[in-house]
């Protein structure tokens, strides 16, 4: 039995369905990070696990127990806010200790904690400060410190990062998870930015208006997203369209050339069009090499970004982008220049429809 | 052209302060002319050693504190509530605030004495204790508009909903909640609302004349009738009331917005 169980979870709101049938199994000490864009229903199914929403089906059970009808302090659930959510009246030290002084532990008690605290999140000696007096990343440490006082079942955070600036986003997300290893709390995490979900996460659901799309470990979700919405959402990707041939043999014709791919083609797709993806990072420019796929292109951009160049090649109707690493060394194509693009077998992915 | 706008400021704001100045000096002034060819504080030291005075004054200070008691038991809920689960009703409940505003305080009084006279069945205004009760609640009812307005920007001022489930998330209950965190956190505003609830309750005079009780209100108007310096010292003492609670106001509010420049 999985540590938290969520099964069929259903929330409307009025007549605006927020989440279709959300159906997730997480396991003690998981990082699971829910990602998508704003109003997909990420935050929805946060706040239901947290009690603060009623879900209008559905079931959450937590290490066993039935809490979907729990109020939010029956729950043994931790929260961190994107607004820190710090109680501005009271110390560092007090804003660590309150639950815990809600629950009834001795003031001693309190007070070892709220050291133990303040040496984890590295602000051993800010104890009696107000939270008006720190910065952004140091009031988000000290709200991480204040949900996991308490040592909760599940630790939640609400876009914890978004607040901040770029530098002390990734400084902070790094903490956050070394904590969650070192605590081995099971951690839900949601978030709109790829980048935070793939680097921080044991396994990310994404999302896309109330439904999931796919859940995965990072690198399945980037390197083989199920859906288009996937393949869009987390990274940048060509999609090209492609007309099956040989279903048996993963054939298909992409702008008039034959391509080939290792994935997804099923006896009943002869003849028809699937929606193909191709990340930039697994094109290169070759000459044709048997075993891998080539289409012919031409030139049409080439966009010097530093480590990268992004260049963009037409292939008739298809626009493909591909990156290749900056060599001082090595000559550029140029605007108009008839190109091979290669690439493997198996980095064609053929795409799902989203879930409806 | 600017120089010119700016001396239209500056005569506008000679002709207010005039306005409002003059009259204010020449009461100040007339209040120290108890005593002939001379001025002194006689009027003042008159006013302040009567027995009515001392006894309307404390009344008045009593039933002011507990109508911030009251008023703030009943609007903090009431604010917290329609900004965090019912923010739909907010202009009902803004709408329900001001009628105090609208309706003169005679015809609330009226109310009470038709409502609640000696052959009602709810004989309020029977025993003096009971119409004090009557009293304090149509001050609360009065003071009203500028709690609510009060409370409702602090409330405003801080994000309610994250520190309230922020709060639960750490097994609070509601009273903790309201108790430990919202109201510490509104403080500014709840002072606010309960200044000025003091300077309307000091001054008010309809509600405690009409109900015959011994506040300040009726105390000013008696003596206003009979006298002739000392009701221009009284009115000295009220504005210098009223102003004091105004300033506070400003402090709380001055210390609210450094604290959020600060954070």
């Amino acid at each position: 039995m999985a540590f938290l169980e969520i099964a069929n979870l259903h929330k409307t709101f009025g007549v605006h369905t927020a989440l279709h049938h959300f159906e997730m199994e997480i396991e003690r000490g998981e990082f699971v990070t829910f990602l998508g864009p704003s109003g997909c229903g990420k935050t929805t199914v946060l706040r239901m696990i947290a009690g603060f929403e009623s879900p209008t089906r559905g079931s959450i059970r937590l290490d066993g127990r039935d809490v979907t009808h729990l109020r939010t302090r029956q729950r043994k659930v931790g929260m961190v806010f994107q607004s820190y959510a710090l109680f501005p009246n009271m110390t560092v030290a007090a804003n660590i200790g309150f639950g815990m002084k809600v629950s009834g532990k001795t003031p001693g008690e309190i007070r070892k904690r709220v050291d133990e605290m303040l040496e984890l999140i590295k602000l051993p000696s800010l104890g009696e400060r107000y939270p008006w007096q720190l910065s952004g990343g140091q009031q988000q440490r000290v709200a991480l410190a204040r949900a996991l006082a308490g040592k909760p079942q599940v630790l939640l955070l609400d876009e914890p990062l978004s607040a901040l600036d770029a530098k002390i986003r990734v400084s902070l997300r790094e903490d956050i998870r070394a904590l969650q290893r070192e605590l081995g709390i099971t951690s839900i995490f949601v978030t709109h930015d790829q980048e935070e979900a793939l680097s921080i996460s044991d396994r990310i659901v994404v999302m896309n208006e109330g439904r999931v799309e796919q859940i995965g470990t990072p690198s399945e979700i980037y390197n083989f997203p199920r859906t288009r919405f996937v393949a869009s959402f987390v990274g940048t990707l060509n999609i090209l369209a492609g007309h099956v041939v040989d279903p048996a043999n993963g054939k298909m014709v992409v702008a008039g050339q034959e391509v080939v791919t290792s994935h997804g083609l099923n006896p009943g797709d002869a003849g028809k069009q699937r929606v193909l993806a191709l990340r930039p990072e697994a094109i290169v420019l070759e000459a044709p090499v048997v075993g891998r796929n080539t289409l012919a292109a031409t030139i049409e951009e080439v966009d010097f970004l530093g480590s990268v160049v992004r260049i963009r090649a037409r292939a008739r109707e298809s626009v493909i982008s591909l990156d290749v690493f900056n060599d001082p060394n090595r000559r550029l194509p140029e605007r108009g220049q008839p190109v091979a693009l290669g690439f493997s077998h198996e980095n064609l992915l053929v795409l799902e429809e989203s879930p409806a | 052209m600017k120089a010119q706008s700016r001396l239209g400021a500056w005569i506008a704001m000679i002709v207010g302060s005039m306005y409002f100045l003059i009259p204010l000096i020449a009461t100040f002034e007339f209040s120290l002319r108890m005593r002939r060819g001379t001025y002194s504080f006689d009027a003042y030291s008159v006013v302040l050693s009567d027995p009515r005075f001392q006894a309307s004054f404390s009344y008045s200070i009593m039933m002011a504190l507990m109508t911030i008691v009251v008023g703030v038991l009943l609007v903090v809920p009431t604010a917290y509530w329609v900004q965090l689960r019912l923010p739909k009703l907010r202009p009902i409940v803004e709408f329900i605030t001001l009628l105090p505003l609208v309706i003169p305080a005679i015809v609330i009084v009226f109310g009470y004495l038709r409502l609640y006279n000696s052959s009602s069945i709810l004989p309020l205004t029977g025993n003096s204790r009971a119409t004090d009760l009557l009293l304090l609640l149509g001050y609360v009812t009065l003071s009203l508009p500028y709690m609510y307005r009060s409370v409702d920007a602090g409330l405003r001022a801080v994000d309610v909903r994250s520190l309230t489930e922020a709060t639960e998330c750490l097994g609070a209950g509601w009273s903790t909640i309201l108790f430990k965190v919202i109201f510490p956190n509104i403080r500014s505003g709840i002072l606010s609302g309960a200044f000025l609830t003091f300077a309307v309750v000091i001054g008010e005079f309809t509600l405690a004349s009409l109900l015959d009780r011994p506040a300040f209100g009726p105390y000013l108007q008696l003596i206003g009738a009979n006298r002739a310096y000392e009701p221009s010292a009284l009115a000295i003492i009220a504005f210098v009331i009223t102003w004091a609670s105004m300033g506070l106001i400003q402090i709380f509010g001055s210390a609210r917005a450094s604290g959020r420049q600060k954070s």
